[in-house]
């Protein structure tokens, strides 16, 4: 690895955001700031006069912010899951887009933690779902699957640094205390690289079940109750669903963003955003089924309660937002995905992206909103219209995730160096040799010694290939 | 608690009385046009295919049921309600955190939030019920059986000596309703008058294909 440092650096590019900064950084942090603030002073206003400033009531106890607390949780998919199962299947082509979205979920998880903070009538009192937890209520699983989660996220996304912060550190980049620190003394040794690798390995498959009992979890806060078109055993699964396709959505967008400021042409391809492009296709049909499965069983069970809403949302008060989700969320999507020429480019892949997340805030209202508004004993009209708090408070959580990815991109690198570095020396090898390992007919090439350098990583492939004469 | 509907007229007594001993703060029309007022016993109505209907009058009193298998205290999560040793579910506004879960995993919309401080004009503030605590913004509240009765009355009894009488302990709804169509007792006494009426061939109770197994009993004729 330390070969590299010496000769003309061919990553410079990933290391310029650290060392530049342009006036534009600042513009645009500033808009930012400004959102943010703005939304800081809806919360304080709230804080002063109670959930009176929302647009909540008798029987729309839930709103914006439980819409929100779901949709963010579900973005947090995108990075630690689909990094995790992607280096768990060695694809190659990971390499350049596993650090931007890692970081996603790290910083989109504090923000739909926050929502929920945003919704308690006493968030002072927060702390009792820890000192006085009841077990048996969805919410606590939630606190510690959601904790669980950030804590591993944490761990999977700074793992990776260690190497990137090393580079950092020897090339004397500021603030040297921070990549000293972080770097935990990484010298690139082959012993270092190993540990590192196991542990990283650990953790992508600690991360998996830990993601996926975290959407169902949040699932689960409505499938428990009763209450129509909620109680439903498909949630789990389907919310899990819903999590990855408008995670795999956002990765697309923060690609596409830092590919464009920070001209990583060369990293992020065509080619990506066709993968990419891919799972988002095949998790749109995937949404799709789900839906379509969850709405014909409701149908031929024609239970009045959960008529009354699943018609609300058909043809009734619900209908333009339920056939803008299912035009955002299926048809764009699927429509631009589905040809080659479309999927490759990144104009399309971006507008199928933001059509999904667009959709996908919409499935979340859509879940929350019409269950609660038609309660099973009916109620003297009532409807729910988010009030400008509620609103104010989404555009500042979007903003600051914004603002903070953006932070995060001017101390480390959004493409993780020594990944890249190392996919260009060995991977080659270590596809071919597995290829060969996998396919009959194909002696392995050094006659059972393995490739260039050998990395634990490796090791413990299967062992078919003894079938091999 | 048994209704029997038969009885009732409609007439919101037990409404008024339940604000007045529960100190729920007062709203106006405005407020409760925006779904805000806050009634631990509200009138409604119950869908058509429910056992109860009677044509021309589909109005009834709806208490919190305290549900033997309350879907409300299982997903409380800081244990703010919970099922007392008389089988009433009980909230404790001082724990709430104001999750709100309670509210919407309740089938029966009967459970309220304070969405802002009360306020109560003058001279209406003087005609606080000082049995019942005031609870403050944020937090969820709930019909409680008038469950400070109980204690008042259980300690009268304690005193004297003897044993709580079927009927010396009532929440301010039974005791008010002019109709008599309100009963209110011991489920668990066989010989109580509420036990006798429970088991009436008339009686139905809300939701019960629910599983929440209520303690509140209607009862009807139907059509």
């Amino acid at each position: 690895m330390t070969e590299v440092l010496t000769a003309p650096d061919p990553d410079e590019v990933l290391m310029r955001p650290m060392q530049r900064t342009t006036w534009r950084f600042w513009a645009f942090s500033a808009v930012l700031l400004a959102i943010w603030a703005w939304g800081m002073y809806a919360w304080y206003t709230q804080l002063g006069a109670g959930l009176d400033v929302t647009g909540l009531n008798v029987p729309v106890y839930w709103g914006l912010y439980i819409t929100n607390f779901v949709f963010f949780i579900g973005i947090s998919h995108a990075g630690t899951l689909i990094s995790a199962i992607l280096r768990l299947c060695k694809a190659e082509w990971r390499r350049p887009i596993t650090r931007a979205a890692e970081i996603i979920t790290v910083l989109v998880l504090f923000f739909g933690a926050g929502c929920v903070i945003l919704d308690l009538g006493r968030p002072e009192r927060a702390l009792n779902v820890i000192t006085k937890a009841n077990f048996s209520s969805p919410l606590v699983w939630d606190v510690c699957s959601i904790s669980v989660y950030l804590t591993g996220s944490i761990i999977y996304l700074l793992l990776p640094l260690i190497p990137d912060v090393a580079i950092l550190r020897d090339r004397g980049v500021r603030p040297r205390w921070l990549y000293r620190a972080m770097a935990c003394g990484f010298r690139g040794t082959e012993r270092q690289h190993r540990n590192l690798d196991r542990a990283i390995a650990v953790m992508a498959v600690a991360v998996i079940p830990i993601a996926i009992s975290v959407h169902t979890v949040v699932s689960w806060v409505f499938g428990m109750t009763v209450q129509p078109m909620w109680h439903s055993t498909i949630f789990g699964p389907y919310f899990v669903v819903g999590a990855i396709f408008s995670g795999i959505g956002a990765i697309l967008i923060a690609m596409a963003i830092v590919r464009k400021v920070y001209h990583l042409e060369n990293y992020l391809k065509p080619v990506h955003f066709n993968n990419l492009g891919l799972l988002l296709l095949v998790m749109a049909l995937l949404w799709f089924y789900f839906t379509f499965a969850e709405f014909l069983t409701t149908y031929y069970g024609s239970d009045p309660d959960h008529m009354t809403i699943f018609t609300a949302k058909l043809s009734g008060e619900y209908a333009p937002l339920f056939w803008t989700m299912v035009a955002t969320c299926l048809v764009i999507p699927v429509s631009l995905l589905v040809f080659k020429r479309t999927r490759s480019s990144i104009w399309g892949c971006v507008t199928a992206a933001v059509s999904v997340e667009i959709g996908m805030w919409l499935e979340r209202y859509l879940i929350v909103i019409p269950s609660l508004s038609n309660p099973r004993l009916p109620r003297e009209e009532v409807s729910y219209a988010p009030s400008w708090v509620e609103w104010s408070l989404l555009a500042s959580f979007l903003a600051a995730f914004i603002f903070l990815y953006g932070l995060f991109t001017k101390f480390f690198p959004i493409v993780s160096i020594w990944e890249v570095r190392e996919g260009r020396e060995r991977a080659l090898d270590e596809v071919v040799a597995r290829v060969r390992e996998a396919l009959p007919g194909m002696p392995p090439e050094d006659d059972g010694s393995t490739p260039s350098t050998p990395r634990p990583s490796n090791a413990d492939a299967p062992s078919e290939a003894v079938l091999v004469p | 608690m048994v209704i029997d509907l038969d009885r009732c007229t409609a007439c919101q007594a037990c409404v008024v009385a339940c604000q007045v001993e529960n100190n729920a703060p007062p709203t106006g029309a405005e407020e409760a046009a925006l779904g805000r007022s806050i009634s631990w016993l509200r009138l409604g109505s119950i869908h058509k295919e429910e056992h109860g209907h009677r044509p021309g009058l589909n109005l009834v009193p709806l208490p919190c049921m305290h549900c033997e298998n309350p879907p409300c205290v299982r997903v409380c999560p800081a244990n703010a309600t919970t099922i007392d040793e008389e089988g009433m579910v009980a909230q404790v506004p001082s724990r709430c955190i104001g999750c709100r879960y309670c509210t919407t995993a309740c089938p029966y919309t009967v459970r309220q939030s304070n969405w802002k401080d009360s306020v109560w004009p003058e001279p209406m503030d003087q005609g606080r019920n000082p049995d019942v605590s005031l609870r403050p913004r944020g937090v969820v509240e709930k019909c409680s059986f008038c469950s400070h009765r109980l204690q008042k009355a259980r300690d009268l009894a304690r005193f004297e000596g003897r044993a709580l009488e079927d009927g010396e302990y009532l929440p301010a709804c039974v005791e008010t309703c002019p109709a008599g169509a309100m009963v209110f007792g011991d489920l668990d006494d066989p010989h109580s008058e509420v036990a006798r009426q429970a088991d009436s061939p008339r009686a139905f109770r809300l939701m019960e294909e629910l599983g929440t197994r209520p303690k509140v009993t209607y009862l009807s004729k139907g059509e």
